[in-house]
């Protein structure tokens, strides 16, 4: 799970780790208040999406009266953001921070991340900061510093220290860092994050260290202990798609291609969508029902996949172990009885009590469309889609 | 003796009194497989489905002698009793549960270290669909009536793509050594590289088939080790070609964030290596038989 960066700072906030003054708004009026509120004369407007690239896309402005800080807000607000993160629909833009604009000398970058690898916490840093992480390690690759931090001791002050002077900072500053460092990882361990990002971490002209944008992201594995962080969440950055699907506990990604996808199993579930992209045909989406599926789960998953108006054709595949064929084929039967079903459905089925699933497709008398192979399945979807949009 | 079990090795099952873990008891029990007891704190003394349970699972080694565990408890608990088998002896862990906090994973791997590598728990899981040997033994979930009896390895992180392999296998008149599903989690026991090391040293195995997917460096890692110490043939599918960059593709693992972990470029770097690639998910099966007809005529 994603949170704003507002959110974000005001946990590190928690943890000792300075952060601008600043203040949240919904509003251009509540904007400018804030900016009184913070006093001085100059201010960073910035838009709060569950993304990065903000600033090239016009997400974040530099302020010096009330009017530009008005401005900006009417300007961002209620927009959607689109980033080279995000897709061509981008995020709305429903809150804004307002900060007080901070005197950088040196911009230096500091992420905490789970390393697959070494299956640690691994923190890197590089005096390169202001750059995303991706560029750095082209561009400056011999400015990363890592440390893996072993899971029974957790981060050493000699790591840290250590770290810090290999940044090349002065030594007024190392135990600032230091003091950061070990800061942001008990953030990470405390709350179950899987990424806190802190880019960049700007040395300022009065000498202080202070965290100028800052990112986290969360276990969803762990969120059952951390309610906290729950509560963070904000639907408005999500895809509608999803968290409907979310909302009945079916794992669904959206996609921007045409045949919806109904599938038992992650790899199976990606693997028919490389099917149907081999075959010619895109998904439209990503849709795991999961195990032991009840004929009432698979009406939901048909609800959520059928949601999605660029849907044009469905498939079913399920290779059933601790399912039953019976069941998802009594689901779609339903589907068909219950929802208005104008498209052309596909269903493939396999795996525990496949006979009976079949005879229930078959005797229903419906116009479903079968399938033995997967690779059957994936040609049948994309030979059934209407002609206009396979001649595109 | 296949790689991980056999007809007698003496397996216990963690969570058994829940529904999932009653359920699947019972499936290999029918199977064959030797579950001699069961753990659920509170329950010690009854008996479930004719075998005894115990409080805590030192108690129901001391007992029945238990060597392996499948661990069915939920997520919140689950990483404590992996720790808790080991600390009882057991040898092996096969964990299906899925949700489990990733740094409750690293605290589990670093924990297993504690012992030395002989007496030292293998964990496989978690996330995962379990073990099966045709015809001897299974710990997992999976839907034994699709494996025949045979000399084909598969090792995979997804649950339905392995049944998917193993149908197609059959349908070939192909049979299977021992099909293992390592898991869609990010921090997992055992990884590819791992089980392969165990099929180049099985007599009872002539070729591995390797299933990936998006995310992490474990099948790279996998393909190296091959490349550099085995002697067996190794055929790969990577599935996740249309997966987005950064969307996590329902298994907690399976997601690009890095250079590397996209379904092409592991290919690519597969391919490199001299591993036999599947085009696509429908050919695992064709795919093996032809590297294992290969193999046979030269």
């Amino acid at each position: 799970m994603d949170i704003h960066e507002y959110q974000a700072k005001e946990l590190l906030a928690g943890y000792g780790i300075p952060v601008p003054v600043g203040g949240l708004a919904y509003s251009p009026e509540q904007a400018s208040y804030r900016a009184r509120e913070i006093g001085g004369d100059r201010w960073v407007v910035k838009a709060q999406i569950h993304s990065g690239g903000r600033g090239e896309a016009g997400g974040v402005r530099i302020c010096s009266s009330e009017t530009e800080i008005q401005e900006a807000a009417s300007d961002m607000l209620g927009r959607r953001l689109v980033t080279r993160q995000t897709d061509s629909r981008g995020k709305l833009v429903g809150r804004l921070y307002v900060e007080e604009a901070t005197d950088i000398a040196q911009e230096l970058y500091l992420g905490i991340v789970l390393d697959r690898a070494s299956e640690r916490i691994m923190l890197v840093a590089s005096s390169a900061g202001g750059m995303e992480i991706e560029e750095i390690a082209v561009e400056e690759p011999d400015s990363l510093l890592r440390i893996s931090i072993d899971p029974a001791a957790g981060l050493l002050e000699y790591q840290a220290r250590e770290l810090a002077f290999g940044l090349g900072l002065d030594s007024r500053l190392v135990n600032k860092l230091v003091k950061i460092l070990m800061a942001s990882y008990r953030a990470f361990r405390d709350l179950d994050a899987t990424m806190v990002e802190i880019n960049p971490l700007v040395v300022t002209g009065s000498d202080d260290l202070v965290a100028l944008d800052a990112k986290m992201s969360f276990d969803d594995n762990a969120l059952f202990r951390r309610p906290q962080i729950s509560e963070l969440r904000d639907r408005s950055q999500e895809d509608p798609r999803e968290s409907a699907a979310a909302d009945r506990g079916l794992a669904y990604v959206g996609l921007e291609g045409d045949i919806g996808c109904m599938i038992n199993g992650a790899g199976l579930a990606m693997a028919t969508m490389d099917m149907i992209k081999l075959a010619g045909g895109a998904p439209a989406n990503f849709l795991d029902i999961g195990g032991g599926a009840s004929p009432e789960r698979v009406l939901k998953a048909f609800r959520v996949v059928l949601g999605d108006a660029n849907v044009k054709v469905m498939l079913v595949n399920i290779f059933a172990g601790i399912n039953r064929c019976d069941w998802v084929a009594e689901g779609v039967v339903q589907a068909f009885q219950k929802l208005d079903v104008q498209m052309p459905v596909i269903v493939r089925l396999s795996g525990t009590n496949v006979d009976e699933g079949r005879r229930i497709i078959a005797q229903s008398g419906l116009p479903i469309i079968t399938a033995e192979t997967l690779a059957e399945a994936a040609e049948k979807a994309v030979a059934a889609r209407p002609t206009a949009e396979k001649a595109a | 003796m296949a790689i991980l079990i056999d007809k007698s090795t003496p397996i216990i099952v963690q969570g058994i009194s829940g529904r999932i873990g009653m359920f699947h008891t019972e499936q290999a029990i029918n199977y064959g497989a030797n579950i001699v007891g069961g753990v659920t704190p509170g329950r010690g003394g009854e008996t479930m489905l004719g075998k005894p349970v115990f409080n805590t699972v030192k108690g129901a080694v001391a007992e029945t002698g238990a060597e392996a565990s499948m661990v069915f408890v939920p997520p919140p608990f689950a990483a404590d009793a992996i720790m808790e088998a080991a600390d009882a002896g057991v040898r092996l862990a096969v964990c299906v549960t899925d949700g489990i906090p990733s740094q409750d994973m690293m605290k589990v791997k670093r924990y297993l270290r504690r012992y030395r590598a002989e007496t030292r728990l293998r964990l496989v899981g978690p996330n995962c669909a379990g073990v099966i040997s045709p015809g001897k033994s299974m710990m997992g979930i999976m839907p034994d009536h699709i494996y025949s009896e045979g000399r084909i390895g598969i090792v995979g992180r997804s649950g339905t793509l392995g049944y998917e392999a193993a149908s197609q296998l059959k349908t070939l008149g192909l049979g299977v050594s021992t099909s293992v599903g390592i898991g869609g989690d990010p921090i997992n026991g055992s990884s590819f590289r791992d089980i392969l090391e165990l099929f180049e040293n099985d007599p009872e195995t002539d070729a591995v088939l390797m299933i990936g997917e998006i995310g992490g460096p474990q099948e790279a890692e996998g393909a190296r080790y091959w490349r550099e110490n085995m002697k067996k043939p190794l055929a790969a599918y990577v599935a996740g070609l249309s997966a987005p960059k950064g969307r996590k593709m329902g298994h907690a693992g399976a997601i690009i964030s890095a250079f590397g972990e996209s379904a092409q470029e592991k290919v690519t770097l597969l391919q490199e290596l001299g591993v036999t690639i599947c085009p696509n998910p429908s050919s695992m099966g064709e795919t093996v038989a032809r590297m294992v007809g290969a193999e046979a005529m030269a």
